[in-house]
């Protein structure tokens, strides 16, 4: 995929949808296109129809999860044309409860890969046909992939022989999960810079 | 007067032979014909992703080998290009000939396994104990580069992990010349092979739009007659420069995605030759010491090494902020990782793409109105591994 084909098609896509497009940027030979989430359907239709881009695969959906913003979701929509040997990437960006139209209308492979970001992100699509959990366990609670949810967890299962059946228990660890810190202590640490901080206010005050 | 019917609900797996792992299948019949398929899949489950979040970039890597864990080393490859993508960095001409010899003998491992089940769904044993002897061989290839038989864990961000030793080319070499004649064997049991024709030939047939719209790649598409290879069309290492054909299918169904996999096994067979032929000398992973581990000697007598060693073991590299997409052509299809940096040692995101997920997903679509015997030929021929459906 050359720079100049991307250019191109940045440039078309530009001029015709002009105002539902926020920003778009090409980098690492990639081009990425923000969009608003009421303008979804429009902006995938179109680049799935038009004659001269023909995006007619759906590659992925992958979410994305930034706790601290304030939009704090962000879908990305990974569309290839075979024709023209090009890739595109859509991006959205929403609060938590915000509801994404479906696709699944244009793309009926969208199904399964909207129910995995249900599943893992606890975001909901309009018009979905059959928006279940598909990965985690039955009556799993939580939504994994998102950033507050702890890595080990909350339930383990195990066969009890007393009860002679599979049971939930809470998770019980002998030893925590450990994240180190990797941040040089020479430049990095969080309360040494709070400190450079507050030398800092102290010498401007 | 028209009878009532009811129709059936049947569990098919998760613990069935011919699920290829765990797959829990509720079937809707009306006699013996199918009339829904819902796929339950999870069962295989195992956070990778989020796994991944909480790892350096070399740590993150060995989870790519339990995905797809007939074909490790293209899962790998696909994370160490992610990762390359956002460093900027360049693989030695030597480390991307090693790369492809060994994608290739992933590609081999997996079809193997592929047809020769595929065969076993629809009742023919043979080709299964045959194909597995090979499956064997080029084990222990994996084994010699990389001191593992399945969880190679040697693709490594800017090369591959050691060089593989002097004898291993010339083996390969060998097995090369050798193989041809055990396709040759294995389609001499299967390509005309009366009870195999009549289980595949117009069973779970794909048109070219619905394997555009269902998100299909790999054996997938070109069985239906779409010629679209990444390794031709977005070609990565060192593909550009050698000599291969992509074989697509006409009808779209089980029995030309057999012959497309028994093809691309003769196809790969010739790239790992010509690999072999042209392979240079030099350095097998990039020079720079803050990416690729020092070698053990230079541990023992450079402090710098030493240091560096450490750094990398605890620590790891930190990789640019950024997101990149990239895709290779694994042996189920397009295998692709869209990796999110925020500027860390640790991925800040990492979705990994499994071509298997899509082509399950379209079950219901490719098997409604057929019996209940073609449900294992058809999942034979889509080629599903739960590792890397589940994730």
């Amino acid at each position: 995929m050359n720079l100049e084909k991307l250019k191109k098609l940045e440039k078309v896509v530009n001029s015709e949808l002009t105002s539902k497009i926020q920003k778009s940027i090409i980098e690492k030979n990639e081009l990425l296109i923000e969009i608003n989430e009421n303008d979804l359907k429009e902006v995938v239709q179109f680049l799935k129809l038009n004659d001269f881009l023909k995006f007619r695969q759906l590659i992925d959906i992958a979410g994305v999860d930034y706790p601290e913003e304030e939009k704090r979701f962000q879908l990305i929509y990974l569309l290839l044309s075979h024709e023209n040997n090009l890739r595109i990437k859509l991006m959205i960006r929403f609060p938590v409860d915000q509801i994404i139209p479906s696709i699944t209308k244009i793309f009926p492979s969208a199904n399964w890969m909207e129910r995995e970001v249900f599943d893992m992100y606890g975001i909901k699509f309009k018009n979905h046909p059959d928006l279940r959990r598909i990965l985690t366990d039955y009556n799993f609670k939580g939504h994994p992939l998102r950033k507050d949810f702890p890595l080990t967890g909350f339930n383990e299962v195990r066969y009890s022989e007393k009860e002679k059946k599979v049971i939930y228990e809470p998770v019980k660890l002998e030893q925590n999960y450990r994240n180190f810190d990797f941040e040089s202590p020479w430049e990095g640490t969080k309360y040494i810079k709070e400190v450079k901080n507050l030398e800092k206010n102290d010498k401007k005050n | 007067m028209t009878k009532k019917t009811k129709t059936m609900n049947l569990n098919f797996g998760p613990q069935h032979p011919a699920a290829h792992g765990v797959l829990r299948l509720i079937l809707e019949l009306d006699g013996e014909v199918v009339e829904k398929a819902d796929p339950h899949i999870g069962l295989l489950h195992r956070g990778t992703e989020k796994l991944i979040e909480q790892k350096t970039y070399t740590q993150a890597l060995p989870y790519f080998d339990r995905l797809d864990y007939v074909a490790p080393m293209n899962q790998e490859h696909a994370f160490a290009l992610a990762a390359e993508k956002l460093l900027d960095i360049q693989v030695p001409i030597r480390a991307k000939y090693i790369r492809v010899i060994f994608c290739e003998i992933g590609r081999i491992l997996s079809h193997i396994l592929n047809v020769t089940t595929q065969a076993l769904d629809v009742g023919a044993l043979t080709p299964s104990l045959w194909g597995f002897e090979e499956r064997e061989t080029l084990m222990t290839f994996y084994e010699r580069a990389s001191g593992s038989r399945l969880h190679a864990n040697y693709f490594r961000t800017g090369g591959v992990h050691q060089d593989i030793p002097l004898k291993l080319i010339e083996d390969i070499g060998k097995f090369c010349k050798s193989f041809p004649k055990i396709i040759d064997d294995l389609e001499g049991l299967l390509t005309d092979n009366r009870i195999f024709k009549q289980r595949n030939v117009e069973i779970g047939i794909v048109s070219k739009q619905e394997a555009l719209d269902h998100s299909f790649s790999g054996v997938m598409l070109r069985g239906s007659g779409i010629p679209w290879d990444l390794r031709k069309s977005q070609p990565y290492e060192c593909y550009k420069d050698l000599d291969f054909k992509i074989p697509v299918g006409k009808n779209g169904d089980c029995y030309d995605r057999y012959l497309c996999r028994i093809e691309e096994m003769r196809e790969s067979v010739k790239i790992i030759l010509q690999c072999i032929e042209r392979i240079p000398k030099g350095p097998v992973k990039s020079i720079d010491g803050k990416i690729s581990p020092p070698d053990r000697k230079d541990i023992k007598q450079s402090m710098e090494a030493l240091i560096h060693h450490f750094k990398l073991f605890t620590e790891g590299y930190r990789v640019p902020a950024g997101n990149v997409y990239t895709a290779v052509e694994a042996p189920k299809g397009e295998f692709g990782v869209y990796l999110i940096s925020d500027g860390s040692n640790k991925p800040y995101r990492c979705k990994i793409r499994a071509p298997g997920f899509s082509h399950l997903q379209a079950m219901d679509y490719l098997i409604r109105g057929h019996m209940l015997a073609d449900v294992p030929a058809v999942l034979g021929s889509l080629d599903i591994v739960f590792g890397e459906v589940d994730r």
